[in-house]
């Protein structure tokens, strides 16, 4: 069914969110996210998660693993890994702007940046090297740019387990920012990420499993249908768009600070990238 | 991601050399039939491939194998696999009853090459995906159901 | 170098299984450019051409319902080390590609 009557209903019904966020550690919220899923999903072990709203079905499984076996989108990825080897103007790579050159790094990302006060998204970090290389910064909703480059520069930690560090009180500031416009009530139909993917995440709504919050975040850049390329903030984006809100852009401070956080409550999983979603 | 064996390419001088050196099967058509994969209609498209009788179709029971998902996640991609043990089969058909053009694809085996094919199609909506299956002048038929909510054909958000 | 053939060849007791990807748009001729409006012509690969060795084994005969980038697996008895297996392909617009790899 088209996801704007999904929303219509759930507005109709007035979904209450029942867990009222208090200033408490990251820790503590990302235990809240784990006790609703384990009642939500009983018996469901956690690794299912990543697979979001296919983790129920092994008919969808099949497919996912059919289709990841030989992805269609591979010359998409394929054009990433040859804007991550091509060398810079100044006769620099890529690699030379992170540590390990790229290999097993994604999963620290976002992180806080005491320097520049922000948080630092990877997607941001490959941009400020091409800026700090005297090349100019990409489009980050281009697919055939920062699509491709983030589908090729994310898959060098593939396997890794988020590990999102938030240890001082400017960094636990951003996360609270992110965790504020997770359970904000926006757009027409006045519903926050929250009302779908925590209150009910892995509840059915007709024939939609809501994916929970956890889970969510690891397996970015996703080609939907197996060619359309979205990041995670492009996802949010088209999410906002949905419930009726005029979207914040990719790399703002909203949305990074939102990935900050929802990146956090996936600490533990391990990424991947570049995969198939419907 | 995907490892890939050591390959080269070779250079075609012209596509129709490599066209021209086909091999003929022994009823329909052989090379790439533009009248039968522009029919709008299931029977009339399972009627162009050379069934001129829909009465002699037989079943293809356990002789013919074909998988596909239940509910496709997305109709622009369907896994389906088709595996035929019928004694010397020289074609396969795949049709999507429902697609603008029914006939999807067909495949021409020589005994060098198993009659077993796997491939990603796409569907319009939910429908039958039949595979038909020519050996020794004998059409087989074997089909199952696939629902699609998202349809594959055209343009969506 | 144009890598329109992806080739994964796995050889066990002389039979390989072959899973091939032929990078092409599969354009059905229904779908519009989200700019200009028009729509976008078809533009398909109809024929392609399995050979081991030189030698055809198999014709594949698509339509624009066959997935973009589309996937083939296939299974070849009694190959050898050394032997060539190629794709050769032709679309609706004459355009055409091919590929071989050496079965190791």
């Amino acid at each position: 069914m088209s996801g704007m009557r999904l929303l219509f209903y759930l507005a109709a019904l007035g979904i209450l969110i029942s867990q009222t966020p208090a200033r408490g550690s990251p820790e503590k919220d990302r235990q809240i996210f784990l006790d609703t899923y384990s009642k939500n999903l009983p018996d469901v072990p956690l690794s299912r998660y990543v697979h979001g709203s296919m983790m129920l079905s092994d008919d969808a499984l099949s497919q996912y693993d059919s289709i990841m076996d030989f992805p269609p989108f591979q010359d998409a990825v394929d054009s990433g890994e040859k804007i991550w080897n091509t060398p810079f103007k100044n006769g620099q790579n890529f690699s030379n702007c992170f540590e390990n050159k790229g290999v097993e790094i994604a999963g620290k990302f976002p992180y806080y940046d005491s320097d520049l006060e922000q948080v630092v998204t990877f997607e941001m970090a490959l941009n400020f090297c091409l800026q700090n290389n005297n090349e100019a910064p990409v489009d980050f909703v281009d697919p055939e740019t920062m699509g491709a480059l983030s589908a090729y520069a994310r898959s060098l930690s593939d396997g890794m387990l988020m590990q999102i560090e938030i240890s001082t009180p400017d960094a636990l500031a951003k996360y609270n920012d992110g965790k504020s416009l997770y359970f904000r009530r926006i757009g027409q139909y006045n519903l926050a990420c929250a009302s779908c993917h925590l209150t009910h995440g892995g509840h059915y709504f007709r024939d939609e499993l809501l994916s929970p919050a956890i889970g969510q975040a690891v397996h970015f850049p996703v080609f939907r249908g197996g060619e359309r390329l979205y990041t995670l903030q492009m996802r949010y984006q088209r999410c906002m768009e949905a419930v009726g809100a005029v979207p914040y852009s990719s790399g703002s401070e909203e949305l990074n600070n939102l990935e900050f956080f929802h990146s956090y409550l996936n600490n533990g999983l391990p990424l991947e990238s570049s995969v198939y979603r419907r | 991601m995907v490892s890939e064996a050591h390959h080269r390419r070779i250079f075609l001088k012209s596509a129709l050399a490599v066209i021209s050196s086909l091999i003929v099967p022994s009823v329909g058509y052989s090379r790439w039939d533009k009248n039968a994969y522009n029919k709008t209609e299931i029977v009339a498209s399972v009627q162009s491939v050379g069934v001129i009788n829909l009465a002699d179709l037989r079943e293809g029971g356990s002789e013919i194998t074909l998988l596909t998902p239940k509910i496709a996640e997305n109709g622009a991609i369907v896994p389906i696999t088709v595996n035929s043990k019928i004694p010397n089969t020289e074609r396969i058909f795949i049709f999507a009853e429902k697609n603008p053009q029914p006939l999807v694809s067909d495949y021409v085996f020589t005994p060098h090459v198993e009659p077993f094919v796997a491939s990603r199609i796409k569907m319009s909506e939910t429908a039958f995906v039949h595979a038909i299956v020519l050996a020794e002048g004998v059409f087989y038929r074997t089909a199952r159901e696939v629902k699609v909510t998202i349809g594959g054909c055209g343009e969506d958000s | 170098m144009d890598k329109t053939v992806r080739f994964r060849v796995r050889v066990k007791d002389s039979i390989a299984n072959v899973k091939a990807m032929i990078f092409h748009p599969m354009e059905t001729g229904y779908r519009r450019d989200k700019n200009s409006k028009s729509i976008i012509p078809q533009h398909f690969v109809h024929t392609a051409i399995v050979a081991l060795n030189g030698k055809t084994i198999m014709e594949v005969h698509w339509s624009r319902s066959v997935s973009k980038n589309p996937y083939l697996n296939i299974r070849v008895p009694g190959v050898s080390a050394g032997d060539e297996l190629s794709i050769s392909w032709l679309d609706n617009m004459g355009q055409s590609g091919s590929s071989v790899s050496t079965i190791s």
